[in-house]
C-alpha cells in the first residue's frame, strides 16, 4: 500500500468512527458503539505502526487546496516524517489503551456513545494537529482538540451535584485556551506576512535562502512570531500564566484527564515549538523566556501539588510541573530531549491517571485521599501499576522517567549549575508529592468508613489491561534513548531517529556528556529518588502520618493547599476590573447613550407619525381632494414656470 | 386661443368649455357625493369629458387617430364599469349599504 493512502486512512479512521458513533450511537447497542470507536483508533494505530516500519524520509501528501490564489495558497497537506509519525504513535497508541479503559470506566453511563464519539473526534483533531504540513492544518487541529477538551471536561454537565461546577471548569479551560489561540493566530498572520507561506518546509527553505544569500534575516519579526507561538503553547500546555485551567479540567471523566490532559493534548504546545525549532533557534531571547517560564511553572506547580487532597488534582499539578520541565528542555534547545520526556510522560502519566481512575471507580467516585488508605491489598493490580507509575515519575533508577529526566538535568548542568540546582528542587518535590500520594492512598488504614469499604473491588479486565500495558511501557520506555554509558554505538537512538528525518532538527548539535559526569548525575538522581521514597515510607506508612484537614494547615501548607491563591489573584487582577469596566460601560454607554438615544429616535418617529396619520382619514373623497389639489398645484407650477420664467 | 370657424362648424372654444364643465361636474361629484353609484357615474362623466376633448381635437386637426383611440377608451370603460359595479355589489353584500363613508376600514 502506498504511504500516502496509508496516511489518509490513518487520519480518516477516527473521523469515520466519530461519525458512526456520534450519529448512530443512539440507535445501536452500547457494546457495538464502543467496539466501533475503539477499533477505529486501534486501526489507526496499526497504520501508524506500518508507516513507522517503512522508515520513510520526509514526505508531503497533498490532499486539496483550501485557498488557491496565484501567489498565496493554503493547502490541506500532510507531512510524514519522524516527528509526526512518533507523535501519531503516542496519540493512537495511548488513545487505544484509554479507549479500552473507558469501556469499563464509563460502562454505567447513559451517554457513553457521546463520550466515545468525542474521544474519536479528539483523536482525529490531534492527528490533524501533528500530521499537518503547515500551520494552517495545525491550527485546525489545535481548535479541534480545544473544543473536544471543552466538551469532555463538561461531559457530566447535567450532574445534579457537580453539573454547574463541571460546566464552569469546561468554560474556564476554553477561555484560557482562547487566549493562547489568539497568540497562535497572531503568529500565523505574522508568518504569512514575513514569509508568504505557512508550510513548515517553505518557511525553512526561505530562511535558508536568506542565510545563503547573505541578506539580513527578519530577526525582529521572528522574535515576535516565536513569542506569539509560545503564548499559544502556554495556553495549550498549561504554563504560567495560563495554567490554572488544567487542574480545574479534572472535573472531566478520568479517562479524559489521562488522554487529553496528561498524555496528548497538553503536549501540543511542545510539539508546536519542536516543529518550529528553526524559528526558535533564531530567537535566543524567546528561548530564554521559555526556559524561565518552564522553570517557574515546574517549581510552582510542584509546590502546589504538595498539599492537595484530591487525587486527580495532585496528578494535574504534577502534569503542569512535568510540562514545565519539558519547556525547560525546549528553552535549552534540547528538542529531542523534550520529546523523549513527552513520550515517557505520556506513558507514566496516562498510567497514573488511569490508575487513579481505577481507584476512584473502586471508591464509588470518592476522590479525596483523606478518605482512602490501605487500598493495596484490595485492588492489587491497580496498586502495583500505580506504584510503577509513581516510581517512573519520581525518577527511580532504570525506569523510563529516570532516563528522560536525567537527559534534561544533564543539559541543565551544561547550561549552568544554578539551573541544575533549581531543577533538582522541582524533581525532588515531584518525588515527595508522588510518594505522599501513593502511601496515603494504598497504605495505612482505610479511612472512608465501613459502608464504603464493603464496596471496594478491583476493576474489570478492560480497565486493568491498559494499566498493565502502560506499566510495561513505563518501565521500558527509557530504553528508547539510552545514554552513552550503556550502549556506546546505539546510544540515543530516539534523538538520532528524530534528527535524521526531521527538517531543522539536524542542525542542532547533540551534546554527549563524558561518562564520568553522566554516572555522577545518575547516582545523584537515584539517591534523591530512593531517599525521598524511604522518607515518605517512614512518614506515611510507618508512622501513619495523615493528610491534614483543610483547617489544620498552617504556613506554607496552607498556601500550597490554596493553590498559592493564583485563582484569587487572577480574579482580582483580571475578572474584577473587567466587571468594573463592563459596569461603567453598561451605565454610561449602554443606558445613557444607546438606550436613551434609541428611545429618543423612536419617540421622534412616533410623534411625526401622530401628526401625519391625521391625513389618512379613510374617506375616499378627502384622498381624491388632495390628489386633485396636488395635480392642480403641479400644473399651475409648470404653467407659471413656462409662462413667466421662460424655461 | 383665437376664435375661428373651422370644419367643426362652430367655435373650438365651445367644445373645450363643455368638456371642462363636464370634467369639473364629475370631479365635484366624486368629491362630494356619498352614494357609490353616483360616484361611478361621476367617474364615467370625467372619462367621457376627456373623450369629447379627444374627438374635438381630432376633428380640428383632421386626423382620425384620436377618434379610434376613443373607441378603445369606450370599450375599456365598459369593462371598468363592470368591475366597478361588481365591486359595488360585493360591498353592498358586506355592509348592506353603498354609502362610501362606511368603507373606511383601511384607516385602522
Amino acid at each position: 500500500m502506498g504511504q500516502d493512502i496509508l496516511l489518509l486512512t490513518l487520519i480518516a479512521l477516527p473521523l469515520v468512527g466519530f461519525i458512526l458513533t456520534g450519529f448512530l450511537g443512539k440507535y445501536i447497542s452500547k457494546r457495538f458503539t464502543v467496539t466501533i470507536a475503539t477499533l477505529a483508533v486501534f486501526s489507526s494505530f496499526i497504520c501508524a505502526l506500518l508507516l513507522f516500519n517503512m522508515n520513510v524520509k520526509t514526505q508531503i501528501v497533498h490532499l486539496f487546496n483550501v485557498v488557491n490564489f496565484e501567489d498565496f495558497k493554503l493547502s490541506a497537506n500532510f507531512q510524514l516524517d519522524a516527528l509526526s509519525i512518533w507523535m501519531t504513535l503516542i496519540i493512537t497508541g495511548v488513545g487505544t489503551l484509554i479507549h479500552v479503559f473507558s469501556i469499563g470506566y464509563m460502562s454505567h453511563d447513559e451517554g457513553i456513545y457521546k463520550f466515545f464519539a468525542y474521544l474519536n473526534l479528539f483523536i482525529f483533531s490531534m492527528l490533524l494537529l501533528v500530521l499537518g504540513s503547515n500551520y494552517f492544518i495545525l491550527f485546525f487541529g489545535w481548535e479541534g482538540v480545544g473544543i473536544c477538551s471543552y466538551l469532555l471536561i463538561g461531559f457530566h454537565y447535567s450532574d445534579i451535584e457537580k453539573g454547574i461546577e463541571n460546566s464552569v471548569a469546561a468554560r474556564k479551560a476554553f477561555i484560557m485556551n482562547r487566549i493562547g489561540d489568539f497568540g497562535l493566530l497572531f503568529a500565523l498572520f505574522m508568518l504569512l506576512n514575513t514569509f508568504g507561506t505557512l508550510e513548515y518546509a517553505g518557511i525553512a527553505a526561505k530562511i535558508n535562502e536568506l542565510k545563503l544569500s547573505g541578506l539580513a534575516l527578519p530577526l525582529v519579526a521572528i522574535s515576535a512570531i516565536t513569542i506569539c507561538l509560545f503564548i499559544a503553547a502556554t495556553g495549550k500546555s498549561a504554563q504560567i500564566p495560563l495554567f490554572t485551567w488544567l487542574p480545574d479540567a479534572m472535573a472531566g471523566p478520568t479517562p479524559v484527564s489521562a488522554l487529553i490532559h496528561a498524555a496528548t493534548m497538553v503536549t501540543a504546545g511542545i510539539y508546536l515549538i519542536v516543529r518550529s525549532n528553526f524559528l526558535f533557534e533564531l530567537a535566543p531571547f524567546t528561548k530564554d523566556i521559555i526556559l524561565y517560564i518552564g522553570l517557574a511553572t515546574s517549581l510552582i506547580a510542584a509546590f502546589i501539588a504538595m498539599r492537595q487532597s484530591d487525587i486527580k488534582k495532585v496528578l494535574a499539578y504534577s502534569t503542569v510541573s512535568q510540562l514545565g520541565l519539558m519547556f525547560v528542555a525546549l528553552g535549552m534547545g534540547a528538542y529531542t530531549v523534550a520529546l523523549f520526556h513527552v513520550t515517557t510522560h505520556a506513558f507514566f502519566k496516562a498510567l497514573l491517571f488511569l490508575g487513579s481512575g481505577s481507584v476512584i471507580h473502586a471508591m464509588s467516585d470518592e476522590q479525596d485521599i483523606r478518605k482512602m488508605g490501605g487500598l493495596a491489598k484490595k485492588i492489587p493490580i491497580t496498586h502495583l501499576t500505580f506504584l510503577i507509575g509513581t516510581l517512573a515519575i519520581s525518577g527511580f533508577p532504570f525506569l523510563s522517567g529516570f532516563y528522560s529526566k536525567d537527559e534534561i538535568l544533564a543539559h541543565a548542568l551544561m547550561e549552568s549549575p544554578v539551573l541544575y540546582g533549581t531543577l533538582m528542587i522541582a524533581v525532588t518535590l515531584t518525588a515527595i508529592y508522588m510518594f505522599r500520594l501513593y502511601f496515603l492512598v494504598f497504605h495505612g488504614k482505610f479511612r472512608g468508613g465501613n459502608e464504603l469499604e464493603s464496596h471496594i473491588h478491583e476493576s474489570g479486565i478492560s480497565m486493568t489491561f491498559p494499566l498493565i500495558v502502560l506499566a510495561i511501557l513505563s518501565v521500558f520506555g527509557g530504553l528508547l534513548n539510552l545514554p552513552g554509558i550503556f550502549l556506546q554505538n546505539q546510544a540515543h537512538w530516539f534523538s538520532h531517529y528524530l534528527e535524521s528525518t526531521t527538517a531543522g532538527l539536524n542542525e542542532i548539535d547533540m551534546h554527549h556528556l563524558e561518562s564520568n559526569k553522566a554516572i555522577i548525575l545518575m547516582v545523584v538522581a537515584s539517591f534523591i529518588a530512593l531517599g525521598v521514597m524511604a522518607w515518605a515510607y517512614f512518614n506515611y506508612a510507618k508512622k501513619g502520618k495523615l493528610a491534614k484537614e483543610d483547617n489544620e494547615l498552617k504556613g506554607w501548607e496552607k498556601a500550597s493547599n490554596a493553590k498559592l491563591y493564583i485563582d484569587e489573584a487572577y480574579n482580582l487582577l483580571f475578572v474584577k476590573p473587567l466587571e468594573l469596566i463592563s459596569k461603567i460601560i453598561y451605565t454610561y454607554f449602554d443606558i445613557l447613550i444607546l438606550r436613551n438615544g434609541i428611545f429618543t429616535i423612536a419617540g421622534l418617529i412616533e410623534k411625526t407619525g401622530n401628526i401625519t396619520r391625521k391625513w389618512q382619514s379613510g374617506f375616499l373623497s378627502s384622498y381624491l381632494f388632495w390628489m386633485l389639489l396636488s395635480i392642480v398645484g403641479l400644473i399651475t407650477y409648470y404653467v407659471i414656470k413656462i409662462q413667466f420664467w421662460n424655461y | 386661443m383665437t376664435t375661428e370657424v373651422n370644419n367643426i362648424g362652430t367655435s373650438l372654444d365651445f367644445f373645450v368649455i363643455v368638456s371642462i364643465a363636464l370634467f369639473v361636474i364629475g370631479a365635484f361629484g366624486v368629491l362630494t357625493r356619498k352614494n357609490m353609484i353616483v360616484l361611478l357615474m361621476c367617474i364615467e362623466l370625467m372619462l367621457n369629458s376627456v373623450n369629447l376633448l379627444l374627438v374635438t381635437f381630432s376633428k380640428y386637426h383632421g386626423a382620425a387617430d384620436a377618434q379610434i383611440f376613443v373607441f378603445f377608451i369606450v370599450v375599456v370603460a365598459a369593462a371598468e364599469a363592470t368591475v366597478g359595479l361588481s365591486i359595488l355589489i360585493m360591498a353592498y353584500r358586506n355592509r348592506k349599504s353603498i354609502d362610501i363613508e362606511l368603507f373606511n376600514k383601511l384607516k385602522d
